[in-house]
C-alpha cells in the first residue's frame, strides 16, 4: 500500500505547527519524533498506562490512541508547555518534596492527570485522587508517594496516613 | 506496537462518510473515539485500509429530549455521557453507569455508539441499552434502520451492524417519576472492565390512573436486569426478574431473585474467575443493587 502523507496544521503549547504526516503516525510518535518534545513518554500504545497523556482541546486525552491526522486544527499541550507556563508548579514542587518520582517515565502522565482532576475537583480527597490516578500506571513509587504529593498541592491536609 | 499503513479520510457530512462505507465495503472502518479502534490496530489484531473518522460529521452529537425517548448521537463522549444534565434527568441509569467506563482521558475521547459497536461482554453501555430497551438507529447509503437492544447484541465483539452502516443514535425511554434504576460492578481495580456488572430497572407502584387510588403501592412491575461480564453479550436474568414481580422489596423478595438468578445463567468463565465465583459475584451484585434501587438522579 503507498504511505500516503497527509497535511497536518495544528498548535502545539501554543505555537502553530504544520507537517505532512502518515496516518499511521501516532500523536505521541508525532511529539516526540517530529517535534522532539520527549516529555510525553510512550509505554503500551494501548490506553492502559498513561504515560502519554497530553491535553487536546483542554481535555487530557491518551496520546498513543490518537492518531496525530487526527489533531488538524486542535490545541495539544504537553508537559513541556504546561511546565513552561507555571500550571504544573505546585504540582511539581509537590512531587520534588514527596519523592513522588523514582524513574520518573510515568510523572509526566502523572502530572497532567493530577492537573485535569484538580481542575474539576479543587478540594479532592485521598480517595478521590486515588480514583483520579487510577488510569496511569507507575512501577516504583507503589502510589503513596503521588497521592501524598497531590494531597499536599491542592491543600488537603486530611491525614496522611491511610 | 505501531499500527500497520492505512489510507485515511475525514468526511464533513454523513452522506459522505455512508458512500465511502458503500464503496469500500469491510476494506474501510470508521473511527470514532479509537479507544477500542486503536489499540486493537497498535497489536495488529485489525488491519483496515481506510480509516473512516466520524469526528467532523456533524449531526452524530448531542443529546435531545424527543418525546418519551432521550436521543443520544453515537459520537457523544463518555465524559459527556457523565456531565449532561439530560443524561442525569432522563435518564439516570446512564448517568449512574459513566463513571464506571475506564479512567477520565479514555472517558474523554471514547464514544456511546464505538461502545456499542464494539460489544465488548464486560462493557457498561451494552447492559444499560438492553435494560432499558434502547432502540439502536442505523444508516447506510441505502437508508436507515431501526434494531431494538435485544436484538442488537449477538456474540462477543458481534453486532447487527452491516459493514457499510453506521451507528448515528440511539434513543432510550426516558424515565418517569416511578421508574427505579440500580447499577454496580465488581472489578480488580477502578477503571478496569468489569468481571461482573448489573443495570437494573423496575416500575414501582400502579400504572396510570390507579396511581392516585393507590399511592402507598410499593409492588415492583417491568422488572429488568441486565448482567454483563457473564455470558458472550449482555443478558437480561428473566427468572430472577420474575421472581420480583409484583412484590414489595423486602429480604424475601430479594432471597427469591437471588434463588432464581441461578436458572438465569451459567456465567462464562475468563482468565482469572471461574464460572462459579462469578455466578456467586453475580448473586452478591443483584443483592446489592436491588436495595439501592432508586429513581434518583445521582447515585
Ligand atoms: C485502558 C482502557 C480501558 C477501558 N475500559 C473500559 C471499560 O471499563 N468499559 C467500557 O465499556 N469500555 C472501556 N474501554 C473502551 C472504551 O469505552 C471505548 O471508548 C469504546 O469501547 C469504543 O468507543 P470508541 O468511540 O472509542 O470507538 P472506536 O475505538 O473508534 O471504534 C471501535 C469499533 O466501533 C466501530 N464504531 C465506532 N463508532 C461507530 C459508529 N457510530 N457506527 C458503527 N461502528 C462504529 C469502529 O469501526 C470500531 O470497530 C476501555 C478502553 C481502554 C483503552
Ligand atoms: S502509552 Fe499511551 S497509555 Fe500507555
Ligand atoms: S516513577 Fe518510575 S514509573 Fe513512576
Amino acid at each position: 500500500m503507498s504511505d500516503t502523507t497527509y497535511e497536518l496544521n495544528l498548535t502545539v503549547n501554543g505555537e502553530r505547527v504544520s507537517r505532512r504526516v502518515s496516518p499511521r503516525l501516532s500523536l505521541a510518535d508525532f511529539l516526540r519524533e517530529e517535534l522532539h518534545l520527549t516529555g510525553t513518554h510512550v509505554g503500551c500504545e494501548q490506553g492502559a498506562c498513561g504515560a502519554c497523556t497530553v491535553r487536546h482541546n483542554g481535555d487530557q486525552v491518551r496520546a498513543c490512541l490518537m492518531y496525530a491526522v487526527q489533531a488538524e486544527g486542535a490545541e495539544i499541550e504537553t508537559v513541556e508547555g504546561l511546565t513552561e507556563s507555571g500550571e504544573l508548579a505546585a504540582l511539581q514542587d509537590a512531587f520534588h518534596r514527596n519523592t513522588a518520582l523514582q524513574c520518573g517515565f510515568c510523572t509526566p502522565g502523572m502530572l497532567i492527570a493530577a492537573a485535569d482532576l484538580l481542575k474539576h475537583n479543587p478540594k479532592p480527597s485521598r480517595e478521590q485522587i486515588r480514583a483520579g490516578l487510577s488510569g496511569n500506571y507507575c512501577r516504583c513509587t507503589g502510589y503513596h508517594a503521588i497521592v501524598d504529593a497531590v494531597a499536599e498541592a491542592c491543600g488537603n491536609n486530611e491525614e496522611a496516613a491511610e | 506496537m505501531k499500527s500497520p499503513q492505512f489510507e485515511y479520510v475525514r468526511p464533513g457530512s454523513l452522506d459522505q462518510a455512508l458512500a465511502i462505507l458503500a464503496e469500500h465495503g469491510d476494506e474501510a472502518k470508521v473511527i470514532a473515539g479509537g479507544q477500542s479502534l486503536v489499540p486493537t490496530m497498535n497489536m495488529r489484531l485489525a488491519a483496515p485500509s481506510l480509516l473512516v473518522d466520524l469526528n467532523h460529521v456533524p449531526g452524530l452529537t448531542g443529546i435531545e429530549l424527543r418525546g418519551k425517548w432521550l436521543r443520544i448521537g453515537a459520537l457523544t463522549r463518555h465524559a459527556e455521557m457523565a456531565r449532561s444534565p439530560e443524561v442525569a434527568r432522563h435518564a439516570p441509569l446512564l448517568a449512574r453507569a459513566a463513571p464506571y467506563i475506564a479512567h477520565a482521558a479514555i472517558r474523554n475521547r471514547g464514544t456511546f455508539g464505538g461502545s456499542l459497536a464494539t460489544a465488548d461482554p464486560a462493557s457498561e453501555w451494552p447492559a444499560c441499552c438492553l435494560t432499558l430497551g434502547a432502540r439502536i438507529h442505523l444508516a447506510s447509503r441505502d437508508g436507515t434502520r431501526v434494531v431494538p437492544a435485544e436484538e442488537f447484541f449477538e456474540g462477543v465483539y458481534q453486532t447487527a451492524i452491516e459493514p457499510h452502516e453506521l451507528i448515528t443514535h440511539v434513543e432510550v425511554p426516558a424515565a418517569t417519576d416511578s421508574m427505579l434504576y440500580g447499577f454496580d460492578e465488581l472489578t480488580r481495580r477502578k477503571g478496569d472492565y468489569a468481571i461482573v456488572g448489573l443495570a437494573a430497572q423496575a416500575r414501582v407502584g400502579a400504572k396510570g390512573p390507579l396511581k392516585l387510588f393507590r399511592r402507598d403501592d410499593r409492588r415492583l412491575h417491568e422488572v429488568r436486569l441486565g448482567f454483563f461480564g457473564v455470558g458472550e453479550t449482555p443478558v437480561l436474568a428473566q427468572r430472577a426478574a420474575a421472581a420480583l414481580e409484583g412484590k414489595v422489596l423486602d429480604a424475601e423478595a430479594i432471597q427469591a431473585a437471588q434463588a432464581a438468578l441461578a436458572d438465569d445463567f451459567e456465567p462464562l468463565s475468563d482468565l482469572y474467575t471461574s464460572s462459579e465465583a462469578k455466578a456467586h459475584m453475580a448473586r452478591v451484585l443483584l443483592g446489592r443493587v436491588l436495595n439501592a434501587l432508586s429513581g434518583d438522579h445521582s447515585a
